[in-house]
């Protein structure tokens, strides 16, 4: 353990610069992914009949099956190599594009984006039914009762899920690992081949960082479900 | 003007399915006019006034509320409903903002008001309904009756042209039915037009111009409080009202 501790901090550096590229990956990815499951999951709450809005929703719902029954790993093949080969001959390339990062925020944001829609669409379909009548009565439009009635209360009983999706979401980057990202879990185990005798010591320093990132998390998302208390 | 008709009801019909709510309902409503919708649970009433703002869409028939035809597709449907006040049995307080953004929400994101003029608006609705005190509190921390009262301030800062009530008072305790049935009160003294969907007998004698007794469906009595709930002719209206008064 001292002899690890002892030579560790030659690697800190390298450790320092693969985390900050695991959290850009995962704080980017998961902004688009929010995005992408609000605008899913309001499309699938519509109960509009207008057909754009019918085939959107048949469209989101497909989508969603298609993430949920497949492993992030196989997404991660199919977006990283199959759309790059695919899209070859139109000129396309992930390096033209930021290269395998781009290509690791593509894939967790489809990824996460499918969870959060689903999140997303249980949260409002929470909501009391009579909250957005009594909106809509007032004379509020669909998104103006969705913005200022809607998501603020389903976003205290949605805050546990999403952040439990954060969660799940920045620890499936380390997938990212097989594409060949340097993030932390491809580094560490770089340092892994290299410094053979301390393979335990190492992998466990590693998975701290992911540990601290979540704890941190969770900790932030209990301290705003403590104040999402409207004068009980 | 008192004799305008500002709620034009012809031939309105409303289906579940095949499940016929609303059977060929015909009526008007003059300007000021307080109607009471009395009938036993079940009987359409609640259905027909959600129809009145569109909050349930009608099957077929016409619904013309101040002068704009409200199934017409070029209506539109959000400057409509932000003339008529609507209270609903369970209040539906915007359970995240306190009372007095309750009241001012509407207006100011409709732009109606600015912040300040929705502010003074709402401390004098607040005030209005006797409730000044409770400005800064949040919906949980009212009783029933306080709750219902904020909703009518709340419905009445857009300045409506008609309110509609749906039970405002079945879903509080005895002992705060009064304090709503009074602001209700002192409204239709002021001259709103107001159609109320109540099994208040008492409110629907005293203060109500006309009451329409509905069952299954059909508008089945109609007259003033004295000719259908003192001398009802209808057979139906007569065993309703002897089982409730």
């Amino acid at each position: 353990m001292a002899d690890f501790l002892s030579n560790v901090t030659q690697y800190l550096p390298q450790f320092w610069a693969a985390f900050l590229v695991t959290l850009r990956l995962a704080i980017v990815s998961l902004i688009f992914a929010t995005i992408v499951g609000i605008i899913c999951g309001l499309i699938n709450t519509s109960k509009s009949k207008n057909p754009i809005l019918v085939i959107l929703r048949a469209i989101v719902k497909i989508y969603i099956e298609i993430i949920r029954g497949t492993p992030m790993l196989v997404q991660i093949l199919i977006i990283y190599f199959g759309i790059s080969q695919v899209l070859r001959p139109f000129g396309f390339s992930w390096n033209k594009l930021g290269g395998i990062f781009t290509a690791g925020v593509v894939v967790l944001t489809i990824n996460a984006g499918a969870y959060m829609a689903e999140i997303i669409r249980a949260g409002i379909e929470a909501v009391d039914k009579g909250q957005i009548e009594a909106a809509r009565s007032l004379g509020l439009s669909y998104f103006q009762t969705m913005s200022k009635i809607v998501l603020p209360q389903a976003i205290r009983t949605m805050l546990p899920s999403i952040v439990n999706q954060f969660i799940i979401s920045i620890k499936d980057t380390s997938l990212m690992s097989t594409v060949g990202l340097p993030e932390l879990t491809n580094t560490g185990k770089t340092i892994a081949a290299v410094w053979t005798s301390q393979t335990m010591n190492l992998y466990c320093f590693m998975a701290l960082y992911y540990l601290v990132i979540c704890f941190v998390l969770s900790r932030i998302s209990k301290f705003l479900e403590g104040r999402m208390t409207y004068g009980r | 003007m008192e004799d305008r008709v500002i709620i034009k009801v012809e031939n309105l019909k409303k289906n579940y399915g095949k499940n016929e709510v609303l059977k060929n309902i015909s009526i008007d409503v003059k300007e000021g006019e307080v109607v009471c919708v009395i009938g036993p649970s079940g009987s359409g009433k609640s259905t027909f006034l959600r129809c009145l703002n569109k909050l349930e869409e009608s099957t077929s028939g016409t619904i013309i509320v101040d002068d704009i035809d409200i199934n017409d597709p070029k209506t539109n449907i959000d400057m409509f409903r932000a003339e008529i006040g609507m209270v609903f049995q369970h209040f539906n307080l915007f359970p995240h903002k306190n009372v007095k953004e309750n009241i001012m929400l509407a207006p100011v994101t409709l732009k109606r008001m600015t912040k300040e003029e929705a502010e003074k608006t709402a401390m004098r609705l607040l005030k209005r309904v006797g409730l000044e005190d409770k400005a800064d509190q949040y919906p949980s921390q009212l009783s029933g009756g306080q709750k219902q009262r904020v909703a009518i301030a709340r419905a009445l800062a857009m300045n409506p042209k008609i309110m509609l009530f749906d039970e405002p008072t079945s879903a509080l305790d005895p002992e705060m039915v009064g304090e709503v049935l009074k602001v209700m009160k002192e409204l239709a003294q002021e001259g709103m037009t107001m159609v109320v969907v109540t099994h208040e007998m008492g409110f629907a004698r005293e203060v109500s111009d006309r009451v329409i007794f509905m069952d299954g469906g059909y508008i089945v009595e109609e007259g003033t409080p004295d000719e259908v709930i003192n001398h009802p002719h209808e057979e139906r209206t007569i065993n309703f009202l002897n089982q409730v008064l």
